[in-house]
């Protein structure tokens, strides 16, 4: 038995390795280079900021501060963005699945609706939404909507034929087959969806907040932010908000998976191999 | 009628009433295409037959099993159920309250080449799955379930999820599934096509059992001529696409079957039979 957790432990200890220690050892050597670059060759900080100046933003009051409190505006919008994203991609899905009519009629304009550049239209936001929250969250929306309709409508028809066959022997009414054939067996495909969206949807706030931001001090997103520190030749708080809006995005999508893990671990291959 | 050992006191499945009768009258199916696939089709079944529908693959026999199943319709000709024909013997062992169950369910059960059962669903939940969706309320359902599994021989496995299971073990969920709802006409395609010989010939003997108990019809659609000999009182041959009647044969062999029977002479001469009624159809 020891024996055998050893060996486990073992296989662990190979399995972080092999697959976190390639990418760690990237940014280490990738970050070192910048700096001692930046530094002997006295590169100007409002050009390319040393790595250590914007560790020093990130860390240290007030601009720590000001960072975390951009990023709650931000992360709010694209949370918000990224619900209603979600439950209206879905619903939207399941609506064109349920006739070919129906799909035939509304699944080109969502297709339109995605290839519509958001910086384009976010001024027009502004105009019907006002600016700050509602503008971003709605710029986030629409940004993040496509990949979970795609996605979801793919897994829904996908449904297998003899298990529809089966719902329909049984005379499983309507709304029975919806929620415990069709929606289940599309949950995959709705997580890849959301996954996508997560990041989107972060990038649709941000692109939102430079056209629709709030510009007063203590509500301001990291958009307004980056424009701000842009404008004061602040470069290292540029790449410190930068690096705040990825972190977003990859909480987003943190997220996303441990729901997908945690509803699909039983039975699906994609969350229970690993 | 079959069988001439005849002598246990087990009723003779076929007299159980619990089974429907079904008849085809002239069944034509044209796909688009257009692609014949059955042609005017005639088989009168009577109640609680063992039947099997033999011809080799694609040829169409799925298609007429789908047509009796009405999950799809017939482009000329007609399926009749009789539903009303009455059950008045009980099936014996079985202790699921099946009045009650009875009144709620569709009388047909379909069993699928693969098992499709949903993953995300334990084997119990699977199982209960027909009679969630009639609406019957989750204790009964639950009981329900629990004494069909036991019926396959899985009880034991009713917590674990299909992705945990074997393909045979899969099948026999599939099965006990299609039990639950005590269905008085059993369709199965294919079923145990995909399982490996032994596997195989273990379920087909478990499903020949659970007719004996039940007596409800089964129609079974198969390209193995020794399942189709081993578990049917009747076997009708089918021709290549598109599906004609090419024999119907009464499979004389005891009503006891035991795993050895297909070792038997009788079983290899009557075989023999259905091999050339299958070349005679243009079965290569």
């Amino acid at each position: 038995m020891s024996v055998n957790i050893k060996a486990r432990l073992r296989t662990t200890a190979l399995a972080f390795v092999t697959t976190a220690l390639p990418p760690l050892v990237t940014l280490v050597v990738v970050t070192l280079l910048i700096e001692g670059y930046v530094r002997l060759r006295h590169v100007p900080e409002y050009l390319v900021p040393a790595p250590s100046a914007v560790a020093k933003q990130l860390l240290q009051n007030p601009s720590r501060g000001e960072l975390l409190a951009s990023a709650f505006t931000t992360g709010k919008a694209a949370l918000a963005g990224f619900a209603l994203a979600a439950a209206l991609g879905v619903t939207l899905a399941i609506t064109l699945s349920t006739a070919r009519w129906i799909e035939r009629a509304f699944y080109p304009y969502a297709v339109f609706f995605q290839t519509v550049p958001i910086i384009a239209i976010a001024p027009l936001l502004t105009i019907w939404f006002g600016d700050g929250f509602r503008a971003v969250a709605i710029s986030a929306f629409i940004v993040s909507v496509f990949p979970v309709i795609a996605n979801t409508l793919t897994g829904i028809l996908s449904v297998d034929p003899a298990l529809r066959d089966m719902f329909r022997l049984y005379r499983a009414s309507w709304w029975s087959t919806l929620i415990k054939l069709r929606v289940p067996w599309a949950l995959p495909n709705i997580f890849t969806g959301l996954r996508i969206a997560a990041g989107l949807a972060v990038i649709g706030a941000v692109v939102g907040e430079f056209v629709a931001g709030t510009s007063s001090e203590e509500t301001s997103g990291l958009g307004i932010l980056v424009l701000r520190s842009n404008k004061q030749g602040n470069t290292a708080q540029v790449f410190a908000a930068v690096i705040m809006a990825s972190a977003l995005g990859l909480l987003l999508f943190g997220a996303v998976n441990l729901a997908s893990w945690l509803l699909l671990r039983r039975w699906h291959a994609s969350a229970s191999s690993r | 009628m079959p069988s001439s050992t005849e002598t246990h006191s087990a009723p003779h499945p076929s007299t159980s009433s619990l089974g429907v009768p079904v008849r085809v009258s002239d069944v034509t199916r044209l796909f688009p295409g257009p692609v014949l696939t059955v042609d005017r089709v005639n088989l009168s079944v009577p109640a609680g037959q063992f039947v099997s529908f033999l011809g080799p693959s694609g040829c169409g026999k799925s298609t007429l099993l789908r047509l009796i199943a009405s999950l799809d319709r017939p482009t000329s000709g007609s399926v009749e159920i009789d539903r009303t024909a009455v059950a008045s013997t009980q099936a014996k062992s079985s202790h699921i309250a099946s009045s009650e169950i009875d009144s709620r369910t569709s009388p047909i059960a379909f069993v699928f080449q693969d098992a499709h059962l949903l993953p995300w669903r334990s084997v119990l939940r699977n199982v209960a799955l027909p009679l969630e969706l009639s609406g019957l309320d989750k204790t009964a359902r639950l009981q329900a379930a629990l004494d069909a599994l036991n019926e396959v021989g899985l009880s034991d496995a009713a917590d674990r999820y299909p992705a945990q299971l074997s393909g045979g073990m899969r099948m026999r969920v599939s099965l006990a599934r299609a039990l639950v709802t005590r269905p008085r006409l059993l369709l199965l395609d294919e079923p145990f096509a995909a399982l490996d010989e032994l596997t195989r010939q273990r379920l087909d003997e478990k499903l020949y059992q659970l007719w004996q108990a039940h007596g409800m019809t089964v129609l079974f659609v198969t390209h193995s001529i020794s399942e189709a000999l081993y578990l049917s009182q009747r076997v009708v041959v089918f021709s290549p696409r598109p599906a004609r009647i090419v024999a119907d044969r009464t499979i004389d062999l005891p009503i006891e079957r035991p795993v050895s029977l297909r070792t038997e002479p009788s079983f290899a001469a009557q075989a023999r039979l259905l091999h050339e009624d299958l070349v005679r159809g243009g079965a290569a």
